[in-house]
C-alpha cells in the first residue's frame, strides 16, 4: 500500500483511479487507504512546489543555527514549540551536533529576516546564541533540480 | 569504370531495415512522442557516471586483458552467483563484451560451421537473423503467437530440429513481444536441448526487468550450464546504454573461443565503461530495483490504455515493451505505424520488423515518462476511434 502514498508523493494529483491502474490495487482500496491518511495526518497536505524566481516575486531565505538551553522536563521542546509558532519560521529541526535547532526562515527582504532573528528569534528566553546563513541560490529542493534535470537524449526509433 | 559491385553477397543478401525510413518522417516532424525507442529514459545513475569520470580522472584510457578487467570480472562473477546461484571461474570463463550485441556475434562465429543451422525464434530482436548470417550459419525461424502470448514452445522448437542443427538462440524476457518464459516451458525447451545435443545462447539482457515474475537464467536449468552461452548487459538493467558494456559466461573452452575472435576484431571493451561497471555492480541495485518499480506503473496504464481502446494487448511480463494487436483496425503493421505516426505524431515500431509473426502487431516502449505514455495513448485513441473497422 505504500506504493500508493509514493506516487502521491511524486504526484498530488494523481487520482486514485491512475493509482489504482498503476498499482493495480482496486480502486475502492485506494480510496480508502487515502481517506484514511488524511484523516490520522498521514498525508498532512498537498501543496504545490513553486520556482517563485519564475514568477518575478523574490523570495529571501536564511538558515539559522540556534544554540538554546534545554528545559527540565520538556528538553528542547517548549523553545522550539515557542520558536515554529512563529510563521516566519518555515521549518524547524533539532540537530545533532554544535548547535542545537535549526530553523528556517523566510521573508520578503533580507531586512525582514533580519529584523525577524534579531527581534524575534534570538532575544527568546532560553536561546543562547543565532548564526545566520542567508541563502544565495537554490541548486536542488526535495529532489526537484530547480533548473531541471538533462534528459538521456535518445534516437526516438530503435529496434 | 567498376564492373563488379563492391559489397559481398554475404552483407547483399541482409534486407535493410524497414524502419530506416521512419527517422526520416520523425527528423521532419514536430512534437512527436515515441514509443519507438529501445532504450531506458532514466539517464545512468550519478554515482556511475561518477566513477567512470573519475576512471578518466585517474588515467584508465588503456586496453585491458582481452577478457576484461579481471576486478570486473570477479565482481560478475559474484553478481552472477548471487542472481542464480551459478559459478563462473572469473579467470576463464568470463569475457567482458561491447554490449550484448557483440556477444551475441561472438558466440555464433565461436561455435557455427557453414551452412549450421541455429533456431531463433519469431518474433526476434532484429540482428539474430543477420548476425547467424554474418557468421555463415542458416537461422530456422520458430513461429509464436498470442496463444501462448509469444513464449516460444518447447515441440515447435523440435519440429524443426534437423541433423545441421547446432543452437538454440533466444532472448527473453523479449524484445519486442515483453514475453517471459515459466519455468515448467524451460524445462521442456532444456530437455529438447539435451536430446538433441544442443547449444543455447541465451540473451538475457532484460533478465532484471521483470514484473510479479522470476525470471529463469537459462543456465541454471539441470545439465544446461554446460550447453548455454549466458549473455548479459548493463544497458537495461542499469541504465548504461550508450556505455556499451555486455558479457558472456560459458564453459572455458567456448569463453576461450570467442575470446580469440574478440581479440582480433575489438581487443577490449572501453576501459572507463569497465571501471563504470565495477560500480554499477557494487551499488547499483537499490537504482535498478527503483527503475523497475517504475516500469511496472507505466506497463499497467499502458496495457489498460490498449485494451480500453480496442487495441487488444496481453499482458507483458518483461522488459519495457507492449506488444498490443492492430487487427481491429485493419491495417497493416507498417501502416499503421506510418498512419499514426503522420497523424497523430506517435512513433512505434510495426511488429513485422521482428519477423512475419509480427504482422499484426506494434512495439510500444514504455521506458518513457508518465506524462508521455498518457499524452500517447489519448493521441492513439483517438486513432483508433478513427480507424476501427470492426
Amino acid at each position: 500500500m505504500n506504493d500508493v502514498f509514493r506516487i502521491l508523493e511524486q504526484d498530488a494529483r494523481k487520482t486514485p483511479e491512475q493509482i489504482a491502474t498503476m498499482t493495480g490495487i482496486p480502486v475502492s482500496r485506494v480510496e480508502e487507504a487515502i481517506k484514511k491518511a488524511e484523516r490520522d495526518r498521514t498525508i498532512l497536505k498537498y501543496k504545490t512546489m513553486l520556482n517563485w524566481d519564475k514568477l518575478g516575486e523574490k523570495q529571501v531565505w536564511a538558515l539559522v543555527e540556534v544554540r538554546v538551553v534545554p528545559q527540565r522536563d520538556v528538553g528542547f521542546d517548549a523553545i522550539a514549540e515557542r520558536i515554529y509558532r512563529f510563521p516566519e519560521a518555515r521549518t524547524v529541526y533539532l540537530v545533532s551536533g554544535a548547535y542545537d535547532l535549526c530553523v528556517l526562515v523566510a521573508g520578503k527582504t533580507m531586512h525582514e529576516v533580519a529584523a525577524f532573528i534579531s527581534e524575534k528569534l534570538a532575544p527568546l528566553e532560553g536561546v543562547q546564541g543565532t548564526v545566520t546563513h542567508f541563502l544565495l541560490k537554490t541548486y536542488k529542493e526535495d529532489g526537484e533540480v530547480i533548473d531541471g534535470e538533462e534528459g538521456p537524449r535518445r534516437v526516438p526509433i530503435m529496434p | 569504370m567498376k564492373t563488379r559491385t563492391a559489397i559481398s553477397k554475404r552483407v547483399r543478401d541482409i534486407p535493410p531495415s524497414g524502419i530506416r525510413r521512419f527517422f526520416d518522417i520523425i527528423a521532419s516532424m514536430e512534437g512527436v512522442i515515441s514509443l519507438g525507442v529501445g532504450e531506458p529514459d532514466f539517464v545512468t545513475p550519478w554515482h556511475i557516471r561518477e566513477a567512470g569520470i573519475y576512471a578518466l580522472e585517474k588515467g584508465y584510457t588503456s586496453y585491458t586483458s582481452n577478457y576484461g578487467v579481471l576486478e570486473l570480472r570477479e565482481e560478475l562473477a559474484r553478481h552472477i552467483h548471487r542472481h542464480h546461484g551459478l559459478e563462473y571461474d572469473p579467470g576463464c570463463q568470463l569475457l567482458v563484451t561491447v554490449g550484448v550485441s557483440e556477444g551475441v556475434d561472438l558466440a555464433l562465429r565461436a561455435i557455427l560451421d557453414p551452412g549450421d543451422e541455429v533456431i531463433i525464434t519469431d518474433p526476434t530482436y532484429v540482428s539474430y537473423r543477420a548476425c547467424v548470417a554474418l557468421a555463415g550459419g542458416e537461422s530456422v525461424s520458430v513461429p509464436t503467437s498470442v496463444d501462448h502470448e509469444f513464449r516460444v514452445q518447447a515441440e515447435d522448437i523440435e519440429k524443426r530440429i534437423t541433423p545441421r542443427t547446432r543452437a538454440l538462440l533466444i532472448g527473453y524476457p523479449s524484445n519486442p513481444t515483453g514475453a517471459v518464459l515459466d519455468h515448467e516451458e524451460l524445462l521442456r525447451i532444456a530437455d529438447v536441448v539435451q536430446r538433441h545435443d544442443l547449444l543455447v545462447i541465451s540473451d538475457e539482457v532484460y533478465g532484471r526487468l521483470v514484473y510479479g515474475v522470476e525470471h529463469t537464467c537459462f543456465a541454471t536449468l539441470p545439465g544446461m550450464k554446460e550447453r548455454t552461452i549466458y549473455l548479459n548487459g548493463f544497458s537495461k538493467a542499469f541504465a548504461m546504454t550508450g556505455w556499451r558494456l555486455g558479457y558472456a559466461a560459458a564453459t572455458e573452452e567456448i569463453v576461450e573461443a570467442m575470446m580469440k575472435v574478440h581479440q582480433y576484431t575489438m581487443m577490449c571493451a572501453s576501459t572507463m565503461a569497465q571501471m563504470a561497471a565495477i560500480q554499477a555492480l557494487r551499488e547499483g541495485e537499490p537504482h535498478v530495483q527503483q527503475m523497475v518499480a517504475e516500469y511496472d506503473q507505466r506497463r499497467r496504464v499502458m496495457v489498460k490504455g490498449f485494451n480500453e481502446m480496442g487495441l487488444k494487448c496481453f499482458e507483458p511480463k518483461g522488459a519495457f515493451y507492449a506488444f498490443p494487436s492492430i487487427e481491429s483496425t485493419g491495417m497493416t503493421s507498417d501502416e499503421f505505424a506510418e498512419r499514426l505516426l503522420l497523424e497523430e505524431r506517435v512513433a512505434v515500431i510495426p511488429g513485422s520488423t521482428f519477423g512475419e509473426c509480427g504482422e499484426g502487431y506494434v512495439r510500444c516502449c514504455y521506458a518513457t515518462s508518465m506524462p508521455e505514455i498518457e499524452e500517447a495513448l489519448e493521441r492513439m485513441a483517438r486513432f483508433a476511434r478513427r480507424h476501427q473497422v470492426r
